[in-house]
């Protein structure tokens, strides 16, 4: 018997839950494309970012090149000021916000930067070399937009490199596990469902024929036992016994 | 939503210069407890407090992106890369002495397999 061996779902093989398997294996089928395409539309944002984020590792590189240089510039010309820098820290100028983007159902987490409140270095610098501190502030703001939108690909980058993990799964789980599995439930309902009907239709023919024999053994019997029984007689009980024999029948099965 | 008005901070993990680069660009802040969001890193600092130092960023509730410099992360590379949870995120910067390298970045060696970074160059 074809899906007896086989990894099946324990149902009583009856018409009732073929129904039920075949819905189940279009719900599945739904799935299968609804994750299908999940995946897929996960995917090309995947790539997207990934692409965005190499460029702008790349764009980084330069970046921080040019601020760790004019950082020399203005050491040079304003002296040492690391000191000053570090001891005056209070809060921070630059924050970030979080807002969160749907891509699919996927929350993906995006950071906002903004400036917030007064810039506490303002007096650093105004003895000599003004104007490259100026200079690298600004560098080292544009240095730090930049990480954050680096940041922000990146920690997209992880949650869809996430998503896609558990899609794929559930996409390779429902095809390969659970499809499978149903077709197998339903080929094997529809083998015991044919099975039953030859079973079914063997026992009809067997009661059929002891029945006949039956019949024959108690004509035999009769005839025996007296020849006087009316012809008239022999037929009604005859036709008595057609009616009985087809009225057992249901009552039997 | 106290925090989402107040918005994120950075942490910065990195040498002097790399730090008070940062801290001029204004993301430098002390807390309640006047606990820095940084860390300067010099030839004494022992690996276990840039790991330790790491550890509290990651466990900080207001750092939402950390930056750390690439020879740094390079010290503490198996902390960086229990890291997996997206938030903080934890970008390698380029330090003055050591360029970038992305071939040991830990986000594009997780990339990898997957893609080639190499090939979108």
């Amino acid at each position: 018997m074809s899906g007896g061996g086989k990894d099946r779902i324990s149902v009583f093989p009856s018409r009732m839950a073929q129904t039920l398997m075949k819905a189940r294996l279009k719900g599945a089928q739904k799935g299968h494309s609804l994750l299908k395409k999940k995946s897929d539309a996960l995917n090309m944002r995947f790539r997207d970012i990934l692409r965005k984020i190499v460029e702008n590792k790349v764009l980084m590189g330069e970046v921080m090149k040019e601020a760790a240089f004019s950082l020399a510039e203005a050491k040079f010309t304003a002296g040492d000021f690391s000191h000053t820098v570090i001891q005056n820290v209070s809060t921070a100028q630059y924050r970030v916000r979080m807002k969160k983007e749907n891509v699919v159902g996927v929350f993906l987490p995006v950071f906002d930067a903004y400036k917030d409140g007064p810039d506490a270095y303002d007096l650093t610098g105004l003895g000599k070399g003004g104007a490259n501190i100026a200079r690298l502030k600004a560098n080292y703001s544009k240095a730090v937009e930049l990480l954050v939108e680096l940041a922000t690909l990146q920690t997209c980058f992880i949650t869809l490199d996430e998503a896609i993990k558990v899609t794929n799964r559930r996409v390779n789980a429902i095809e390969h596990v659970i499809i499978p599995r149903i077709e197998n439930t339903l080929t094997y309902i529809v083998t015991e469902l044919d099975e039953m009907e030859r079973e079914e239709f063997f026992r009809m023919k067997k009661i059929q024929a002891n029945k006949k024999k039956q019949r024959e053994a108690e004509a035999v019997e009769k005839a025996k036992a007296g020849v006087e029984t009316e012809g008239v007689e022999r037929s009604a009980a005859q036709a008595k016994n057609l009616l009985q024999q087809e009225d057992n029948l249901p009552v039997l099965f | 939503m106290a925090s989402l008005v107040k918005g994120k901070i950075l942490g910065v993990i990195g040498d002097e210069d790399t730090v008070v680069g940062f801290l001029l660009g204004g993301v430098g802040e002390l807390n309640k407890a006047r606990k820095p969001n940084y860390l300067i890193v010099d030839k004494n600092t022992a690996v276990t407090e840039i790991e330790e130092a790491f550890k509290t960023m990651c466990a900080r509730e207001d750092i939402a992106i950390i930056l750390i410099n690439q020879h740094i992360a390079e010290m503490i590379r198996y902390a960086v890369d229990q890291h997996t949870a997206s938030i903080p995120a934890v970008l390698e910067i380029p330090s003055k002495e050591a360029p970038y390298d992305p071939s040991k970045d830990s986000i594009l060696n997780r990339a990898r397999g997957l893609f080639n970074p190499e090939d979108f160059r």
